[in-house]
């Protein structure tokens, strides 16, 4: 095409318009906040750029005449199975630019979903199911540090529990809100998530941004994250949530910080960050307190010491090589949750190669964690989150069977309130008014749809889960925790089974 | 007295409202017939988004409990029917002399150049319920009683 570079001639997507049905209205030309819908004076019609289309499918989706189809460009490329045509549209992005690949959303390779190849249980005649529609069945969670024995001691009323039991986070479903900060996701989302857990019963975390001030009467319902640019953190901050959470990694981008651009920084951003107005925001890719177990065990104590250990304090990593050993670190320096974001976990804007090819599966880093503290002794001293690609009830029920005991869900919940994984958040520019703060587009996400949405998602999960644990003739989440027996694997090779500690099916 | 409340905060802008009334009024019942061919015929929506700046906000009739544009009717074509509360329109009646349009605190009268007649929200009393709450992706029009 003239004057374009063909890093825009090698695009992603095209539109296609069926001129029989389309009016003209211009509303896909409203939609787009990438421009690629447009009105044409001199034909005195709508027509379109499809080089900037990114797939949202906003416009196709708000098409009042559904005359739009947004399909995948057909590949111009010659087969190949080494170059594949990502990786040459990557290299001429980059010879253009001389600049990192960025990307949003999580990790989009063809990396195994250990998910996938694992099979639940059900009881046939010797073990009846239970119904849950008809009898009791628990998914009541309680996330913190649990004693290693109870003592009781009698008294004049009944026995009376003498065990001081540590501060513990109560939620009605194995299901949290994953932290996602404000600013990276804009207040709309933000009052979604804290009423929607409020009404669940469930916890939602605010991620590095700080919690704005409208947002703490949510308290008792909210994780406060403490991250490496310590944003938005002080005393009354750490003593409004019902947990602290100490960031240390991501699973999409493991070992790297994060950067939240100038122009995103609104005046609501700046007051909840306590940055100025229009800074960037940078986070460290480490805490520069943090440089082993021990600074970290004084980080934790520190927050504890501020909330005068009433509150749980989670420390989150994301999966990576060694995560049993930093896993057992962090129990001992004296985490009560250990949180394992894996690789397929989503994000704002992420260097492709780390979104992509940094960190491992939550599936086998979840395994070896758990079964690392179990063989230490250590596995009651902390509850175990897990996140990083929980696409489906399933997903959660295998993560629970496998030592999990909760899960985050970030993706999962944006796609309720609309997102279709584009995976461009990092231009701010999200038609679907998630992951910016432009107050137009902001505005495409009402709070109490959000909500709603929201907590229709986590209620249907818990039905199915409720189901699948009938079938498997258990009537409580803590009946399946760790109960790796109610899994089987296909297709799996032996290491893999070794890791995963489960059987093949068949056996 | 029931009504269409428009939330500001909420109004993206995207004017499928304005398409809905359209079609919800038109002859044909069809978006795509009433959009290219009864539209250019006269036919306009009784709902008007208005854009400013980074608001947007989707306008039509308030049936108000005061209803200017009754007062100023010199032909007795608008009139409150007491037992809904509604502001009702008898074409028939109207004269065309443009005083409620005036009147109205909302601009929320139409003028149908071809017919030399108004036209008005009736929230959509034939349809059941109004087209525009029903279409509006973000709910930002919503249907108030009053009462």
């Amino acid at each position: 095409m003239a004057f374009t570079p063909i890093t825009k001639t090698y695009h992603d997507f095209f539109v296609d318009r069926d001129r029989e049905n389309c009016i003209d209205c211009q509303v896909c030309v409203r939609q787009c906040s990438y421009g690629v819908h447009y009105w044409d004076e001199n034909r005195q019609q709508v027509r379109h750029d499809s080089s900037k289309c990114i797939g949202c499918q906003r416009c196709a989706a708000l098409c009042p005449t559904q005359c739009l189809t947004i399909r995948r460009k057909p590949s111009e490329f010659r087969e190949h199975n080494v170059w594949k045509p990502h990786f040459l549209k990557y290299i001429y992005r980059q010879a253009e630019t001389g600049g990192v690949l960025l990307g949003g959303m999580g990790c989009v390779t063809d990396i195994p979903i250990y998910f996938d190849n694992m099979l639940l249980d059900a009881s046939q005649v010797t073990n009846p199911s239970i119904d849950p529609l008809r009898e009791p069945m628990e998914l009541k969670t309680f996330l913190g540090a649990k004693p290693e024995k109870l003592e009781i001691e009698p008294s004049a009323s009944g026995p009376v529990l003498k065990t001081r039991i540590a501060p513990q986070i109560e939620l009605n479903y194995p299901i949290m809100f994953a932290a996602m900060s404000l600013g990276a996701i804009n207040f709309n989302l933000h009052v979604g998530m804290a009423r929607a857990a409020e009404e669940l019963g469930i916890a939602w975390n605010t991620g590095e941004g700080g919690l704005h001030k409208d947002l703490y009467k949510y308290g008792k319902n909210t994780i406060v994250q403490v991250a490496s640019g310590r944003f938005g953190v002080h005393r009354d901050y750490l003593n409004a949530g019902c947990g602290v959470e100490i960031k240390i990694g991501q699973g999409a981008k493991p070992g790297i910080g994060g950067h939240l651009p100038g122009e995103k920084i609104d005046e609501r951003v700046s007051q909840t960050r306590m940055v100025p107005l229009g800074s960037d925001a940078i986070s460290p890719a480490p805490h520069h307190d943090i440089y082993s177990i021990e600074d970290l065990l004084q980080l934790i104590y520190a927050l504890k010491e501020a909330t005068s250990y009433t509150k749980p304090v989670a420390v989150k990593i994301a999966a990576v090589h060694h995560a049993p050993a930093i896993a057992s670190g962090i129990v001992r320096a004296g985490a009560d949750i250990v949180c394992i974001d894996g690789m397929r976990g989503g994000t704002g804007a992420a260097p492709i190669m780390f979104r992509d090819y940094v960190g491992i599966p939550i599936e086998l880093a979840l395994a070896s964690v758990d079964q690392r503290l179990r063989e230490e002794g250590i596995r009651n001293r902390a509850s175990i989150v897990v996140s990083g690609g929980i696409r489906c009830s399933a997903d959660v029920v295998k993560a629970i069977a496998l030592g999990a005991d909760a899960v985050y869900i970030g993706s999962a919940a944006l796609i309720a309130t609309g997102c279709t994984m584009c995976g461009r958040c990092y231009t701010g520019k999200c038609p679907w008014g998630i992951a910016t703060n432009n107050p137009e587009l902001a505005k495409r996400q009402n709070p109490d749809m959000a909500a709603r949405k929201l907590a229709n998602l986590v209620k249907a999960w818990g039905h199915e889960i409720q189901e699948m644990l009938g079938a498997m003739g258990l009537n409580s989440i803590e009946s399946l925790r760790g109960n790796r027996d109610k899994l089987r694997a296909v297709g799996l090779n032996q290491v893999e089974l070794d890791i995963l500690g489960i059987k093949h099916a068949g056996r | 007295m029931k009504r269409v409340k428009p939330v500001k905060e909420n109004c993206i802008g995207c004017h499928l409202c304005e398409l809905a009334c359209l079609t919800a009024h038109s002859a044909s019942g069809d978006l795509i017939i009433a959009y290219t061919k009864e539209r250019p015929a006269g036919l306009s929506p009784c709902k008007t988004v208005i854009h400013r700046g980074d608001s947007a906000v989707a306008l039509s009739c308030q049936h108000c409990a005061d209803p200017k544009c009754v007062h100023a009717c010199i032909a007795g074509a608008l009139f409150r029917d007491p037992a809904s509360g509604r502001i009702e329109y008898d074409e028939a009646r109207c004269v065309g002399c443009w005083s409620c349009i005036m009147a109205c605190p909302f601009g929320s009268i139409g003028r149908d150049p071809a017919k030399g007649k108004i036209f008005k929200c009736d929230l959509c009393k034939d349809r059941g319920s109004p087209a525009c709450v029903e279409v509006c992706p973000n709910a930002a029009l919503v249907l108030e009683n009053d009462e």
